[in-house]
Formats: C-alpha cells, structure tokens, sequence
C-alpha cells in the first residue's frame, strides 16, 4: 500500500478545536496569503493557479484557473458564487472546510475576487447547515472588523462584500445555473447551457464564476506557496491533495485528505490510517466510487489510483469525493432503488424525460422491492433508462438541460449488469411473476416467441 | 400578527440592502418569517412581496420549490432521519422506524402535544456518521435506538441547547455601513479599480 506523506492543504488546522476563529487562523498563517496576493498582478494569480492545475472538487472537475479565464473581456461587473450546496448522497467534505475552517474558505474567495476582477462574492451555504452558517456568519463579521473584506482591503484599492447566503434545501441548487436562479430568488431550476455559461452570462446574465468551497479552499496555499508546489504533489492529471469520505460497511468511515491521484482505492479503504478495511473483514461486495451519480466499482478495480483520468476511462468519477463501501451482505435491489429515490425525489420537474423518468424508475425498483415485480421490470427499467440517457452510456448522454437525469440511470445500468439475478430473485417470489401480463413488445422474449410460433 | 414584526421587518431590509436586486433576498427572508412563526404564514408572503416589489405569488412560487420552507405548522422539532445509501447500510430504516414507534407518528406527521415533527429525508452531508439526524438542522451522529429515546426525553425536557423550528443560524452577517464595498450593480458596467490599474499598469488590455 502507498500512503504518502504529502502535506495537509485545505485540512491542516482540522485538529485545532478553535479552528474556526480568526485568532486561530491568524496564528497559524491565516491572511498572509491575501497580503501577498494583493502585491500581485491579478493575472499572474492566475497564472499560478493554472499552473497549480487545480481541478474543481464539486464534481466535473474543470481545472479552475481555465474557468476563470472564461469571463468575457471588458464585460462588468463579474460576480464570484461560492457553491457551499453539498448534497450529493455521500459526500460529506465542504461542511467540514465551512465549519471548521470558514477563514480559508473566505480568504480563498477573496483572492479569487482580487484575480478574477470580481466586484462582489456570494456564499451560497446549503440551507440545512446551521452550524456551518453560523461559523460563516461570525467569521465574515470578525473579518469586516479586522479589513480583511469590505472597502479598501488592507489598505489597498481592492474593495469586495462577501455575503453570506444559504439555501433552503434543494439538491439541484448544486448544479450552477440552478444556484443562480436560486440566488436570484427564483425556483432552483437550472438554466439552458448555451448560452447561459455563468462566465458569460451568469447572475443577473453578469459574468459569473461558481467555484466549489473545496476548490476555494486551496487557494490561499496555492498563492503562498506558488502553483509549481501544489503541482508537484499528486499524479499526471490529478494535482495537489483532496478530499475523501468514506462512508458504509468500513471499520472507520471518515474523511481524508489524501493526496491526489496517486492514492488507490485500496488504500483508502484498507490502509489501517485510512478506512481499515471492510467491518467484519468481510467480502467486499461493490462501491461507489464518486457519489450517487457514479456507476459503481468492485474488487477488480481497487488498484486503481483515485485519479480523474483513470476513473473515468475506467468507465466512472471521482465526482464529488464520496466513496461508499457495501459489503457482501449488501442487498443490491435495495441499494439501487436507494439511490434512485434521491434523483426521484430531487428532480426539478422542468425537462419530462427526468421528472417522469426518475419517479417511474424509482416506482418500478419499489413495487419489486416489495414483491410486486412483474418479469417485463427489468427490461422495463432499461427501456425508461434508455429515454432518460440514450444508449445508457458512460459517460451519459442527456435528453435534459442537466445531468440530475442521467444520473439516476448509472446505479441502475450498474446494478442490473452485475447482479441481476437479485432482482430476477425478488420477481421470482412475486405473484405476478407467472401471471401473464400484457408484455412490452421488446421484453418477453418468450411470449413473442410464443406468438410467432402459433402463426406460422 | 404573522407579518413580520418592525424589528424582522428591519432585519429583512437590511438583507435586502446586501444583494444588487431585492428579489435576490427572498430565500433569506422565507427562513426569517420561518423563523418568528414557526412556519410561513400567509400573510407573510403578502408582506415579503411587498418589501422586495414581487407579487405574493412569485413568492409563493419560490417557497413552495424547497423542502425547508413549510407552508404548515410543523412542530417545535423538526426531526430529520436520514434514510439515503449510507445511512440504509448502517441501520438508517431502522432508526426511522423506531422514531415511529417512539414518536407514535408516520414520517411526515406531528406529534398530537405539537413537539416533534418527523421528516425522512434524503442525506445530510454526514454519511460517515451514519445512520444520522438532525433536529432542527442540528446534527446527531451515528444514533441508535436508546440514544434516540434519550434525545427526545432531552429534547421534551428542554435539556439540548436547540432553538425552535425556524430559528437556523444565530448568527447573523452585519456589514458594518463604513466597512461596506457596496452591491455591483448589474446596471452599472463600471471596472473594479484594481483591475483598471492593473491594466494601466501594463500598459495595455488584459
């Protein structure tokens, strides 16, 4: 097993049980980063943030100095959202940088404000989080008291408001045109991509930059220590370290900062430091290896290096950092339509393939859960799946505006490649399972060709 | 009167003063109505309508889309017990299930004596800390059955230090008015300064 020693970055002050107050953060480096940027050139934080290759950490892992680029020139005001709406089944990382680190979160945020040109920050922080909200809120008001944010930043001519804003449970306000809408006082509907790319028309149809809280995280520790520095840890197109939770059938679920793209699967889930292993050193049945959206991975593929390029031409994510581990007692019907249930019920309702879709898939997983399950199901499933993301692919094809869709699709996809046969059991035991009932023309073989013999 | 009290009412200004369009302030100000009725009236609605010049309507429209904002009353807690992937492996149904029986009530339903709300819900960002819940947005990590019983006696008793329903952060953001940089207004295509000079500086566009 590799654990590598490589330095916590955006974890380092996690010990501290003062972590979260401004004279903690000052003690140990806080705002010096800030201090230094504002003796840079704001292109050439950008620069060093490129050079860093920081990958946003909320899921589609855009590097972020690029996206930051993306603001049309001479096009003002530019706005700055942070994306503190973490909901995604699994995850569980930017509620620790919020609450036990805000200062990090916020000195990243106003560099970033500083390089990109941004006149004003929003914070978006998921409604549910009341302690991090409060951590937030404080921070922010010891921050104004000491000049670290407002008018005239230390001094200098770099004036920007950062305003606290919070959600009030909705997991598609992830996605970040549905955020903008949201942080408009909208419902959190995503918005149709052309041409509403947030760089370019963004809130209030301003440039806008969404960086995720982990992604932010970083950037004090990139501009303090040079983009080469961040570069130099982790692998070929996985820099720096990030965050991992581990969560389900482990002896110790919890979260690490590990460094990125060189650590296996193996070792965050084995390694003693780690996660130690499977409770009850039982057989590792599958994982889910990026959050809910993720198709899932098995033993043959714990070698490989959590790192985004192999991840995904191994035919997943690393999505959102979230590693769900089910061991061999795991009932994989019951998995499955777990997570279905999530998109289901967090659809937005504006494109059909996915408001019907997710709740019909999650409809037809319940009824053969609860023994009701007819033999067309399984072909059924395939065939709402196939409307919802054609061809069933990897990465999936989209019928809708976002991937909220498409994602329900994966842990099906998975699911029925691997252990159909628990779903052909659960239908076996089903009173409908002999009944004859009227076939999709696709999904009873049998009867068809019960049909085509009588004819001939 | 469930509009919102002249102190909230000058709570909510103050919010609104904080975004470039008013309208932007009307998740904030959903959760403050929360927060002095226990749920969102009616007739609060009409008052934020007014106060961010949208009808009653859009408003209605935005609350109605989140799952926190209750157009009910709920109880004095509102308990969520979390039941998604990582919470199932490690007993979550069964934690729900025993929060029904201890509670007397479905998911979905308040308790008779108006104390406890019951909510499944679908993860809440601690799955490591599995099975898990919240109560009133505050969390309680990796539960069984007695520590459940425990919390509610607790909680009925007044012995957990956890504010009513509607009540989120008690912290609030106050940007003193001489440390304000002020909104970017959309309005007004002005380059910020240090942008400007920094082109100067160069002697040229970016």
């Amino acid at each position: 097993m590799t654990v590598t020693n490589a330095p916590s970055i955006i974890t380092s002050r996690f010990d501290f049980d003062d972590s979260h107050t401004l004279a903690r953060y000052e003690a140990t480096g806080g705002y010096q980063a800030l201090r230094k940027a504002l003796a840079m050139k704001p292109q050439q934080i950008v620069d060093e943030v490129k050079t860093a290759s920081l990958l946003g950490r909320g899921g589609a892992g855009f590097p972020a100095g690029v996206k930051w680029g993306f603001c049309p020139p001479g096009v003002w005001p530019r706005y700055l959202v942070v994306n503190g709406d973490e909901s995604e089944p699994g995850t569980y990382k930017d509620r620790l940088l919020l609450e036990r680190d805000p200062h990090q979160l916020i000195e990243g945020a106003l560099i970033t404000c500083f390089a990109v040109g941004c006149a004003q920050a929003f914070l978006y922080v998921r409604g549910e989080m009341a302690l991090a909200q409060e951590r937030i809120a404080q921070a922010l008001n010891d921050a104004y008291a000491a000049g670290y944010v407002g008018k005239n930043i230390l001094g200098t001519d770099f004036s920007v408001d950062v305003v606290l804003h919070w959600g009030a449970g909705a997991y598609i306000v992830g996605e970040e045109t549905a955020l903008i809408e949201s942080l408009e006082g909208n419902r959190g509907m995503p918005r149709l991509k052309p041409p509403f790319f947030p760089a370019a028309k963004g809130l209030h149809l301003q440039p806008t930059i969404v960086n995720n809280v982990e992604t932010l995280s970083n950037i004090p520790w990139i501009v303090e220590k040079g983009g080469n520095a961040f570069a130099d840890l982790g692998a070929e197109s996985s820099k720096g370290t990030r965050m991992f939770a581990v969560s389900g059938h482990v002896k110790r679920p919890g979260v690490f900062e590990v460094e990125y793209g060189v650590t296996t699967f193996r070792d965050i889930i084995y390694a003693p430091v780690y996660s130690g292993g499977v409770r009850g050193d039982r057989e590792l049945k599958a994982y889910i290896p990026g959050g809910a959206s993720a198709p899932w991975f098995y033993a043959e593929h714990l070698d490989l290096p959590l790192e985004k390029a192999t991840v995904d031409k191994a035919g997943s994510m690393l999505g959102s950092g979230a590693i769900v581990v089910m061991d061999e007692t795991t009932d994989m019907v019951r998995a499955c339509h777990r997570v279905v249930r999530f998109f289901a019920a967090e659809s937005c309702g504006k494109c059909t393939p996915c408001r019907e879709g997710t709740t019909w898939l999650e409809r037809i997983l319940k009824r053969i859960i609860d023994g009701y399950g007819r033999p067309s199901d399984l072909e059924l499933l395939l065939d709402v799946s196939d409307n919802i993301s054609p061809g069933i692919a990897w990465p999936p094809k989209q019928t809708t505006i976002c991937p909220l869709g498409p994602s329900a699709v994966s842990p099906i996809a998975s699911a029925l490649q691997r252990f159909q046969a628990e779903f052909e059991a659960y239908i076996a035991k089903s009173p409908l399972a002999r009944r004859s009932t009227i076939p999709l023309a696709s999904a009873a073989p049998e009867a068809a060709a019960v049909a085509a013999g009588g004819a001939s | 009167m469930p509009r919102l009290s002249t102190a909230n009412e000058a709570i909510a200004r103050e919010i609104i003063g904080r975004y470039p369009r008013p309208k932007s302030a009307l998740i904030p100000l959903l959760h403050l109505a929360q927060e002095q009725d226990g749920y969102v009236t009616e007739d609060a609605i009409e008052h934020l309508a007014q106060l961010i010049g949208c009808t009653a309507a859009e408003v209605l429209g935005t609350c109605s889309f989140y799952e926190m904002l209750k157009l009910e009353e709920v109880g004095r807690y509102v308990v969520n017990v979390c039941t998604d992937i990582s919470c199932m492996l490690l007993g979550g149904d069964q934690l729900l299930h025993h929060a029904e029986q201890k509670l007397g009530v479905h998911a979905g339903q308040t308790t008779t004596d108006g104390q406890f709300t019951l909510e499944e819900v679908t993860c809440i960002a601690a799955c490591t800390e599995a099975p898990c819940l919240q109560v009133n947005y505050r969390y309680e990590y990796r539960v069984g059955g007695e520590q459940f019983d425990q919390l509610v006696e607790d909680l009925t008793a007044g012995r957990r230090d956890v504010p009513p329903h509607g009540t989120l952060a008690r912290v609030r953001q106050h940007i003193p008015k001489d440390r304000a940089a002020g909104n970017a207004d959309p309005a007004e295509s002005v380059e910020p300064p240090w942008m400007a000079a920094a082109e100067v500086s160069d002697g040229g566009g970016v």
